[in-house]
């Protein structure tokens, strides 16, 4: 009974490698001091690249580790990629900010780190109890992460209710994962793929789990009904820290929604079909008209987000391979066009002080053409105009959910990524043709720069090499349905 | 089963001598001793004084930090428990296994004494 | 087999009028206290269904550590309860209609699930006989080996608790003198005193 055979560790490397290096950065930060930040920043980026280039060569193959609890597949790593490169840009983004804002500390960085693990772990997760141990570290890393900068008020608000919504909402993804152990007598998804191939029949029992289970993942990912926490989380975090939730979270806990949902559950994908219809139509259209209003870039990033995750449910919706690959693209693209979108707002500065209203952008075209013309270039690729990056995206998932029969979906997708046009749009409206206003401190941080270049070429460029990261999402897709 | 459960009969049998014993000696006094309540016996003694402010004072947040501190090794500690019963079965590697939990929870230790977080000032 | 079936009904009922009295009490201790009560009777609960060594740990951590930390956190904020009992009867409706929808489901659940055929296979394998291995032994026998992958990642999970808790609330206090045994031991007679000559009649 007892497994005296050594699990192979190799598979899970990645895991263990920045999970050691958090440890190391701890202990080399604690003996520092908070002056060793900025050294500490670098060392975690540099943790990050280490971990991303084990990702990168280790085998494609689907390799099963540790009881069964832990996979490494080509979705996984394609996930993993992204996840390692959100973090690693949000870390170098935030180098200067942390600095003037005198949260110079560095459990920054480590968090980062120990949230990245968390998200690793999350996409990898082969069991409905790793799925959770993932989550939740990722979770905690990020609940202090929003409380940061705690002399705020806004900020501990912003953490405390994202604290309290998302112990709700692991309440719920437990309650779903136990009913789906009682009324299956297994937590692996090996074994439920298994059980659910054929005329599988899942009770009602069943049924509740799954709901439950979509729910707490739901909320992760900010899809409404459970998407009340994010506007007042994303305003109230600091920015660097909301160019965080907005990028890597998003992608891992969307990976792990794709997952669980196209790999165990594909076999009874009659039972959430329609749910994941119905929370992706509400997400698309509550993104589009609920921004309108808003006059704060952060709480309309929030809005923003919650619209682009019902995009990307679109693709889930489908139920099927291309399916999933249209959201893993969707994915890939959004995550660029959110770090580049935040970056640009983290220039927003002046006269030393942060800004982060609409109207702060009037007249940016005059005063900072450069800046402007990237900004413009994200808000076009948000709003899905092409030949930009984002139009792919909605194009891939839109196609996927037409392929699928799921035509009521798709048009009112297309309606309300017009109406999301609007706002995008009204940005781009006030940068170039309103008056200026108080012009940005200058020079851009050299880092913003590089995530605003770096990000705003692969926007631009997306039409002329799309082929890359299109196979490398099908790669990834193809590995979840065996 | 029957075993296990025979096994806690006596305390089940002393939870239960507790609760009657506590309940009787509550009803004894309160049926035998002479009650006459009024507005001065009632009020709060405080050496003679009326009470300045509300007997519930805010407590420092510092004691919520020992306090987690404590449910973090407190968890810690009920790992060891299983690990210690059966380490004659686990090997080596259930050895290892441990060893590697408390060295991350080291780490953290190591953390939070160089902090000045178990220091009270 | 009558005992146990008397003492499953006292400690469940106790369970949930505790329950109730949490959050019906009017001083948020006795809720704490309510608690502790509802966390002991689950221990007894526990014991019933022969998982020893969780109950034991239900008294350690829940009623030992948890509890305590519970009442740190009521002492510690400084709301006016009674004023925050206002908006109870406004959600009371709310809140009924969702345990209502959760007792349906529950129902439901209970009466018309159907298991998967597989179940009994699956979750009969693993478990050793109760008499012949303690709780506490077969739990041990997996934990740290096969299940080594979820053992680490709690123990992450609480490192990242850790920093959590001194990141958020550790601050350093100005103005606080501390002890240095080796700077104060390490004094020499140079640094801490001074001899001068005093003119008559001059003062220092």
């Amino acid at each position: 009974m007892i497994e005296s055979r050594l699990p192979d560790f190799m598979t899970a490397l990645p895991e263990i490698w920045l999970a050691g290096a958090a440890m190391l950065l701890l202990l080399i930060g604690v003996f520092r001091g908070n002056g060793g930040t900025r050294m500490v920043s670098w060392l975690a980026v540099v943790a990050i690249a280490v971990a991303f280039v084990m990702v990168a060569v280790s085998p494609a193959e689907r390799e099963v580790t540790f009881a069964g609890m832990f996979v490494s597949d080509s979705f996984a790593k394609f996930a993993k990629e992204l996840v390692l490169i959100g973090s690693a840009a949000t870390i170098i983004m935030s180098l200067g900010y942390i600095r003037r804002e005198g949260m110079e500390r560095f459990e920054f960085p480590i968090l980062i780190l120990t949230a990245t693990v968390g998200m690793m772990l999350m996409v990898s997760a082969n069991d409905l109890i790793a799925l959770y141990l993932g989550l939740e570290l990722q979770s905690l890393s990020l609940y202090v992460l929003a409380a940061f900068k705690r002399d705020s008020l806004r900020s501990t608000e912003a953490g405390l209710k994202y604290f309290v919504l998302g112990a709700l909402s692991s309440g719920m993804l437990l309650y779903g994962c136990s009913l789906i152990y009682g009324f299956t007598g297994t937590t692996n998804f090996d074994s439920l793929t298994t059980l659910f191939q054929g005329d599988a029949q899942a009770g009602i029992g069943l049924v509740f789990g799954i709901v439950f289970l979509i729910a707490g993942l739901a909320f992760k990912i900010s899809a409404v009904p459970f998407h009340m926490w994010t506007p007042d989380v994303y305003e109230g975090a600091t920015t660097p820290i909301t160019a965080f939730f907005a990028a890597a979270p998003k992608v891992a806990a969307m990976s792990l929604f794709v997952r669980v949902l196209i790999s165990p559950l594909v076999g009874v994908a009659a039972q959430w079909q329609q749910v994941i219809v119905a929370i992706a139509i509400a997400s698309m259209l509550l993104g589009a008209f609920a921004a309108i209003r808003q006059t704060n870039i952060k709480r309309l990033m929030a809005y923003s987000s919650i619209g682009h995750m019902g995009f990307a449910l679109v693709g889930l919706a489908a139920g099927t391979t291309d399916g999933a690959q249209s959201v893993m693209t969707y994915l890939a693209i959004y995550m660029v066009m959110n770090l580049g979108t935040f970056a640009a707002i983290l220039a927003m500065k002046v006269k030393g002080e942060m800004v982060e209203n609409v109207s702060d952008l009037s007249g940016l075209a005059r005063t900072q053409p450069m800046l402007a013309f990237v900004l413009a270039v994200f808000m076009f690729s948000l709003a899905g105009i092409p030949p930009l990056a984002g139009f792919f995206a909605k194009f891939y998932v839109f196609k996927a959910a037409i392929d699928a029969g799921l035509f009521t979906l798709a048009i009112v997708g297309v309606l309300a990524s017009v109406v999301g046009a609007f706002y995008y749009i009204r940005i781009i409206k006030v940068m170039y043709f309103d008056e200026p206003g108080d012009a940005f401190d200058l020079p851009v941080a050299g880092e913003l720069r590089l995530v605003m270049t770096v990000t705003g070429l692969f926007t631009l460029l997306f039409v002329v090499f799309p082929t890359p990261i299109l196979a490398w999402a099908q790669g990834a897709a193809a590995a979840l349905i065996p | 089963m029957e075993q296990l459960l025979l096994s806690y009969l006596p305390i089940l049998i002393f939870i239960g001598l507790v609760v009657v014993v506590g309940i009787a000696l509550m009803a004894g006094s309160f049926i035998i001793a002479k009650q006459e309540p009024d507005a001065e016996k009632l009020s709060t003694y405080e050496c003679g004084f009326e009470p300045f402010t509300d007997t519930r004072g805010r407590f420092d947040v510092r004691f919520y930090l020992v306090a987690i501190l404590f449910i973090i090794f407190d968890l810690e500690v009920a790992f060891l428990f299983p690990w210690a019963v059966s380490l004659g079965e686990i090997g080596v590697f259930g050895f290892w296994s441990m060893v590697v939990f408390l060295g991350v929870l080291t780490v953290g230790f190591i953390y939070e004494w160089k902090k000045g977080a178990l220091e009270w000032e | 087999m009558i005992v146990q079936a008397i003492a499953f009904y006292l400690f469940a009922a106790i369970i949930i009028a505790s329950a109730v009295m949490v959050i019906a009490a009017r001083n948020p201790v006795h809720s704490v206290l309510f608690l502790i009560l509802a966390f002991f009777n689950a221990a007894g609960l526990f014991v019933l269904v022969g998982a020893e060594f969780l109950a034991m740990i239900m008294v350690i951590v829940y009623v030992g550590a948890v509890a305590v930390l519970f009442l740190f956190v009521v002492m510690m904020l400084d709301i006016n309860f009674v004023e925050l009992r206002q908006g109870f009867l406004n959600y009371l409706p709310v809140g009924a209609l969702i345990g209502l929808i959760l007792m349906i489901e529950l129902i439901f659940v209970l009466t018309a699930g159907t298991v998967t055929p597989v179940v009994p296979a699956a979750t009969g394998a693993p478990i050793p006989a109760i008499g012949q291995v303690t709780n506490t032994e077969a739990l041990g026998a997996v934990l740290y080996t096969r299940y080594i992958y979820l053992f680490q990642a709690s123990g992450m999970i609480l490192f990242v608790a850790m920093i959590g808790a001194i990141v958020l609330t550790l601050r350093s206090r100005d103005g606080v003198r501390r002890q240095d045994a080796g700077k104060q031991t390490g004094r020499t007679r140079a640094e801490s005193v001074e001899v001068r000559k005093v003119a008559p009649g001059g003062g220092v």
